[in-house]
């Protein structure tokens, strides 16, 4: 890439609002998965994300991730990130292979804004989730071979006025879930939790709690999950999307509902 | 036999430009002012959607006059060129210095080469941390650029306008001091204030982190220019 020009395309191959298509025409080896050549299944433990979710309550969206990263049998970061902003009303959480899902976000979220500056709007919340869909689909090469990376996408949609949560299989595929999902090696039995006690009428607050316990519950169950570490003072991500925008909660704060959640109901299952 | 005809290459320059100030002249100004809360554009635009000042990145905007599918065009490969920039190296290597000098390349070559110049003239500003460290580009026709101090002028009537800002603009006026003083100006002398109909006003707010574009409209910009 030309870095002192303006980068300029005939009207056949200009690629219009999309980042993801202008970076295929001026560096396609930068669009992650796409240079995966299939076939063969990866022979290295790359660094894995695990569990995440995201669970909708009465004025938005609540999302969650565990710190932990493994690389086979180890564990490759204590303190990874799994939530981030998409944009103002949105949010994305990855599970799977960490490097090209980190990629992804970044290209994600670049792919957002390209489109708001571009087009001077910014993208229905169905559009957002339909451009991941796409992002997905294109890791499919690498996922065959072993790379996969599975989002979790939720937001607050302006036009209906309610938080809406979605899922994606590895071949890009767009489920759209009614209250809540969890994904990543821990994600059944954060799912489970969360069945058991979600109702329509959560407040920001106790969807924030019931997130914390599923996380918690899955690092009980799940080696892969990281449970609070109070040790080195290591607790989950968390992010809240309402109308007012997105919101990551402050480590503080997470730490203080952590302690105060903490000596519940998973004691019971202990000896 | 026919001869072509010989034209000499000042010849070619002066109609070239003569063409291009001429598209330009017949547009409307636009004003961008440095203040203590940020960098403020005011441009005279009745439109509501068809922008003559846009975000590029997050501490830069563009603004353009003259021929509006022309600095379209010009803002759209600055996004492209900011974006990629970004996610290449880092959000904080797009600099306002890189983005104008590469406007100034393209309109270069434009102006010597193609058959006709495009009549605009450009605007890259970049809000710093203080007001020493705001940053405007105004870029002219043929690639020239001019790194201006405290506030410039865009458009046909630039040199009039110039003429009264020099003697009313003052370093650190207030956000609503500013969008007052460059609805002020663009009207010309002795005439109303433009309302807020007639105006598109946009400002780089001196955030710390983010996007520091705003758009001010409607209501909030009824308010700012009642003072």
């Amino acid at each position: 890439m030309n870095d002192a020009a303006l980068p300029s395309f005939g009207p056949s191959l200009d690629p219009g609002s999309s980042f993801v298509d202008l970076l295929r025409r001026v560096a396609p080896h930068s669009v992650s998965g796409e240079s995966g050549t299939g076939g063969t299944v990866a022979p290295v433990d790359v660094t894995h994300g695990t569990t995440v979710l995201a669970i909708r309550y009465a004025d938005g969206v609540v999302m969650a991730g565990d710190r932990r990263a493994v690389a086979g049998m180890t564990i490759a970061s204590r303190r990874i990130e799994k939530v981030f902003p998409a944009d103002d009303l949105s949010g994305i959480a990855i599970a799977g292979a960490a490097g090209p899902a980190v990629d992804m976000v970044r290209l994600f979220q670049v792919q957002l804004e390209h489109y708001e500056k571009i087009e001077g709007e910014g993208l229905s919340l169905e559009g957002k989730a339909n451009q991941l869909s796409q992002l997905v689909k294109a890791n499919l090469p690498a996922a065959l071979q072993g790379f996969v990376v599975v989002p979790l996408f939720a937001g607050y949609d302006e036009r209906r006025d309610h938080g809406r949560v979605f899922s994606f299989d590895v071949t890009g595929g767009k489920y759209e879930e009614t209250d809540f999902s969890a994904h990543g090696s821990g994600g059944v039995h954060a799912r489970n939790w969360i069945k058991a006690s979600w109702t329509e009428s959560l407040t920001g607050d106790e969807a924030t709690a019931l997130a914390l316990r599923a996380l918690f519950a899955a690092a009980d169950e799940d080696a892969a999950t990281g449970g609070p570490d109070l040790v080195r003072r290591i607790f989950p991500t968390v992010a809240r999307i309402e109308a007012t925008g997105f919101q990551a909660l402050a480590d503080e704060q997470i730490e203080q509902l952590a302690d105060m959640l903490l000596g519940g109901r998973e004691e019971g299952a202990g000896t | 036999m026919t001869m072509p005809f010989y034209v000499s290459p000042e010849q070619v320059m002066k109609d070239r430009a003569d063409y291009a100030r001429k598209g330009i002249a017949r547009g409307r100004s636009l004003v961008a002012l440095e203040s203590a809360d940020g960098i403020v554009i005011v441009a005279e635009n009745p439109s509501r959607t068809l922008f003559k000042i846009s975000e590029i990145y997050d501490r830069i905007a563009f603004a353009g006059v003259g021929k509006y599918n022309e600095f379209q065009m010009l803002k759209i490969a600055g996004v492209r060129h900011a974006d990629l920039k970004g996610f290449n190296y880092s959000r904080e290597d797009v600099t306002a210095r890189s983005l104008a000098n590469a406007y100034a390349q393209t309109l270069g070559q434009v102006f010597t080469h193609e058959m006709k110049p495009y009549e605009v003239e450009i605007l890259v500003a970049q809000v710093g941390d203080d007001p020493e460290g705001d940053e405007l580009f105004h870029i002219l026709y043929d690639g020239t650029v001019m790194d201006e101090e405290g506030y410039t002028v865009l458009g046909g009537q630039a040199e009039s306008i110039v003429e009264v800002l020099e003697t009313r603009f003052q370093a650190g006026l207030a956000t609503a001091d500013a969008i007052r003083l460059g609805a002020d100006v663009l009207s010309g002398a002795d005439q109303q204030p433009l309302p807020a109909a007639q105006l598109e006003v946009a400002m780089l707010e001196r955030a710390p982190t983010g996007r520091a574009f705003r758009r001010l409209r409607g209501d909030d910009l009824e308010a700012l220019l009642a003072g």
